[in-house]
């Protein structure tokens, strides 16, 4: 699914934020990506989802080398990884509805099923009644779940999520989290990065820790 | 009128509201710049065929002058194959002639006047000017013929380097139109970059990208050129009737048929493509620099 190898990063002329991360992703697998506050956790997603190229190494994404890729054909594999933003990203002047569909559009799926994917998705992450309403007219828990159903509605390969259930109670977390199981369970790879360890613990899959830009992947227990 | 939803909250931008502006501005000057190009066009085409089918033939009082001349010439032209009429000017119609610039005093019969003969020619016909001027002096020896030629030459002239300017302040609204919109656009792409990004990052090809912005430059420019397209027709149609209230004779009328107006109907369409084009074209290119 995603492999790593050796991969540095370094932003112009600073310290490498992450060194000789390595590791490989199953089809099909879920993972938490933990790691203090500056340790490099959404850089390395941001590598996962290709808005950074990495200063070295090797990232293979769906057998392709990413540095092989043409900037042609980089769409095609984007469109298979869904992504949740830690500062949402959201259109601010598209309705709730027409983010949601976006993936869809830009993919040229058909206005009929858009409709009927869109109109589920939104019921299921509890946003129905506000399927009109701009994103700034949304608490911050709102937001948060309208970024993950934009992220799942393609129903991508691999799913990355960055902090996803920041702004959300207990309750709403464990319900997002059970999204992304489902999802997992028809065979996404999930990578999620977070803080609440308590969640993590709760869950038990395997774990992605980094430490001052190193990568240390354990295996799940669940509590 | 002429929006659209876009992903990319374009029809927020301060350039919306300037860029149909300074296209209806554009269109407005290439409107007035086109008309002015196809009046003269249609101008020259009719002074050309209206002059080349006449001739004058002149008899200088220095070589006798007299009436006896007078009807050997009008022989000689009308015994001449191609030469549909030959009219003698007489001395009434010649003063007429004369008096805006000599003045109704001055034309005392003692000023030596040439005879003039106004010749009109069969349509299509060719006449060799040097054989008939030959044969003209051969019975009255201070004839002379006018073809007009030279003049008919210059004036063409004239119009042709008008007409050459008047092509150069199209390209040169063409190129401004071009540039202003490249600028619109690199400006566009900077205040969105985010949204940009984003749309990248959930898998849009650059050219869903340039698509929107090429959809809001031909909207854009549609509704400023057609705007352009009404300023300029009161405009065209106040110089219309100032042509024709100035006319003497001189100048033929100034005057768009509908073919004429069909093609500075089509400017406006014109300009949108070429904003949409340029507007396209600028994306594709800047985003191809990005990741």
């Amino acid at each position: 699914m995603i492999r790593f190898e050796n991969v540095g990063l370094r932003y112009g002329l600073g310290p490498e934020v992450l060194q000789d991360v390595s590791f490989s992703l199953a089809p099909g697998s879920f993972h938490f990506l933990v790691g203090a506050s500056g340790a490099g956790k959404s850089s390395l997603l941001k590598l996962m989802y290709m808005a950074l190229k990495p200063s070295r190494g090797l990232i293979t994404l769906f057998g392709r080398d990413i540095a092989t890729t043409s900037r042609h054909e980089l769409p095609a594999l984007r469109r298979r990884v869904g992504v949740v933003f830690q500062e949402f990203r959201l259109m601010r002047h598209l309705s709730a509805f027409d983010n949601v569909a976006l993936p869809l559009r830009v993919a040229g799926t058909r206005n009929s099923e858009i409709q009927h994917n869109v109109e589920e998705l939104l019921s299921w992450v509890g946003l129905r009644d506000h399927m009109a309403s701009r994103p700034p007219t949304l608490s911050g828990g709102q937001q948060q779940r309208l970024a993950i159903a934009r992220a799942v509605i393609a129903r991508p390969k691999l799913l990355l999520a960055d902090e996803p259930t920041g702004n959300v109670d207990d309750q709403m977390a464990m319900r997002l989290m059970h999204l992304f199981e489902e999802l997992n369970k028809l065979g996404t790879t999930v990578v999620i990065a977070t803080h609440n360890e308590t969640l993590v613990k709760r869950l038990g899959h395997s774990t992605l820790r980094l430490d001052e830009g190193r990568l240390e992947l354990r295996p799940g227990e669940a509590a | 009128m002429f929006t659209r939803r876009t992903d990319l909250q374009l029809e927020r931008d301060s350039l919306g509201r300037f860029l149909p502006w300074l296209i209806a501005f554009m269109v407005y000057l290439s409107v007035l710049a086109f008309a002015g190009m196809l009046a003269l066009d249609d101008i020259a085409t009719r002074w050309d065929r209206g002059m080349s089918g006449s001739l004058t033939v002149q008899i200088a009082p220095a070589g006798g002058g007299g009436e006896k001349q007078v009807k050997a010439v009008l022989k000689v032209l009308n015994s001449t194959p191609g030469i549909a009429t030959a009219k003698f000017l007489d001395q009434d119609k010649l003063m007429t002639l004369l008096e805006p610039w000599l003045g109704s005093d001055a034309l005392g019969a003692e000023l030596p006047l040439p005879r003039l003969v106004d010749v009109t020619l069969e349509d299509g016909a060719n006449i060799n000017i040097a054989a008939l001027e030959r044969r003209l002096m051969a019975v009255a020896p201070g004839a002379a013929v006018d073809d007009h030629g030279v003049w008919l030459e210059h004036l063409i002239n004239l119009i042709q380097t008008v007409k050459a300017l008047a092509l150069a302040v199209l390209v040169f609204i063409v190129l401004a139109t071009i540039a202003t919109v490249i600028f619109a656009t690199r400006t566009g792409l900077a205040i969105h970059h985010e949204a940009i990004e984003v749309l990248h990052l959930i898998g849009a090809q650059d050219s869903y990208i340039a698509r929107q912005f090429a959809s809001r430059a031909l909207m854009l420019g549609l509704r400023g050129g057609i705007f352009g397209l009404l300023l300029a027709l009161p405009t065209i149609w106040g110089i219309g009737t100032l042509a024709r209230s100035l006319q003497a004779g001189l100048l033929p009328a100034f005057s768009l048929g509908p073919g004429h107006w069909a093609v500075l109907g089509g400017l406006p369409v014109v300009v949108a493509l070429i904003a949409m084009i340029s507007a396209r074209l600028t994306v594709m290119r800047t985003l191809a620099r990005m990741l």
